[in-house]
């Protein structure tokens, strides 16, 4: 961190973008990771399923359905 | 600003969903239950199948199988908005970290949750054929691809008339342009499954809104959790001099 000179005025600085580059690997790993986690609250052994069994479906069940995903 | 602060708002992210799913979880327990076991009870009354073994009991399901839901889901949905968050910084406007985040939390509110649901509304058990889930379930993820892709256009057209137009003139624009696309869409897609005959109006109402409670809560606690926990990363509160130099 540099040094504060006189008096930092907050409301005046803009905001520097995160760079992309360093955006980019971090957005496509753990945003595909984030879907998976959506995926089996929303949909695994509804529409589809990776799993076989009712399981998942069946303990996730009450949160599908008030979350607003099609539960069966 | 470099892949360090990503890590550390990708973090501070899934932690703010992660407390914000106990808070959707305590919402949807105290609010949510009931209209859910209404609508179990009228579809146990009316239906001349099932009754077999339950694979998961009616407590565990509406106790732990609820709070993980929600858990998971607050944490993903956390992660995801702190991507959104890392990418908008800076780039929908003079923003601080504080707006920014609540603005996405607004947008993820709106874009993943709300608009989609106007369509195809959240369903209680019995409603909804089982035959029809595989269609229904393309056709939820569709409306919200279908949101998000046009949240994210009416943005990029807001960002690049307001230099013209002014931030409100080019705002409005964009925010009618999306609602009438929307609304255009909406219009051409099929319909949703109906409620079986006798289904109680009220608890199907009951229902909906209890789960617009939940999402609304989920997205409002973590707006404003990882606002909070962003701006701490972001913009460290200017040091004040004499206790400074204990940090090193």
């Amino acid at each position: 961190m540099a040094q504060s000179t006189a008096a930092p005025s907050s409301t005046t600085q803009t905001v520097t973008p995160l760079p992309l580059r360093t955006l980019a690997p971090w957005a496509v790993f753990f945003g595909v990771l984030m879907l998976v986690l959506l995926y089996f609250v929303g949909a695994e052994q509804g529409a589809t399923a990776v799993l076989s069994g009712e399981n998942v479906h069946e303990w996730v069940h009450d949160s599908r359905h008030l979350l607003g995903f099609p539960c069966h | 600003m470099n892949s360090v602060t990503v890590r550390t708002l990708l973090v501070r992210g899934m932690l703010a969903g992660l407390g914000a799913g106990v808070l959707a979880f305590v919402f949807a327990y105290l609010v949510g239950e009931g209209p859910v076991n209404a609508a179990i009870a009228f579809e146990e009354a009316n239906s001349h199948e099932h009754g077999g073994e339950e694979l998961v009991s009616r407590s565990l399901q509406s106790t732990a199988g609820l709070a993980t839901g929600l858990l998971v889901f607050g944490v993903a949905i956390g992660g995801i908005a702190a991507l959104a968050f890392c990418f908008a910084l800076g780039r929908i406007g003079r923003f601080g970290a504080r707006a920014t985040a609540a603005l996405t939390a607004l947008a993820g509110f709106l874009l993943l949750y709300l608009v989609p649901i106007l369509k195809y509304p959240p369903n209680p058990p019995a409603v909804g054929s089982p035959d029809t889930v595989g269609k229904r379930t393309i056709l939820f993820v569709l409306m919200i691809a279908l949101s998000v892709l046009l949240g994210i256009a009416a943005v990029l057209l807001g960002r690049k008339f307001a230099p013209v137009w002014g931030n409100w003139n080019a705002s409005t624009a964009a925010g009618v342009a999306f609602v009438a696309v929307v609304a255009m869409a909406m219009a051409v897609l099929p319909s949703g499954d109906n409620a079986p005959k006798g289904f109680p109006a009220t608890d199907l109402w009951e229902f909906r809104t209890a789960s617009i409670g939940i999402q609304a809560v989920l997205w409002a606690a973590f707006g404003l959790t990882f606002g909070f926990l962003a701006e701490r990363v972001l913009e460290p509160r200017p040091a004040r001099s004499p206790a400074s130099t204990v940090t090193a």
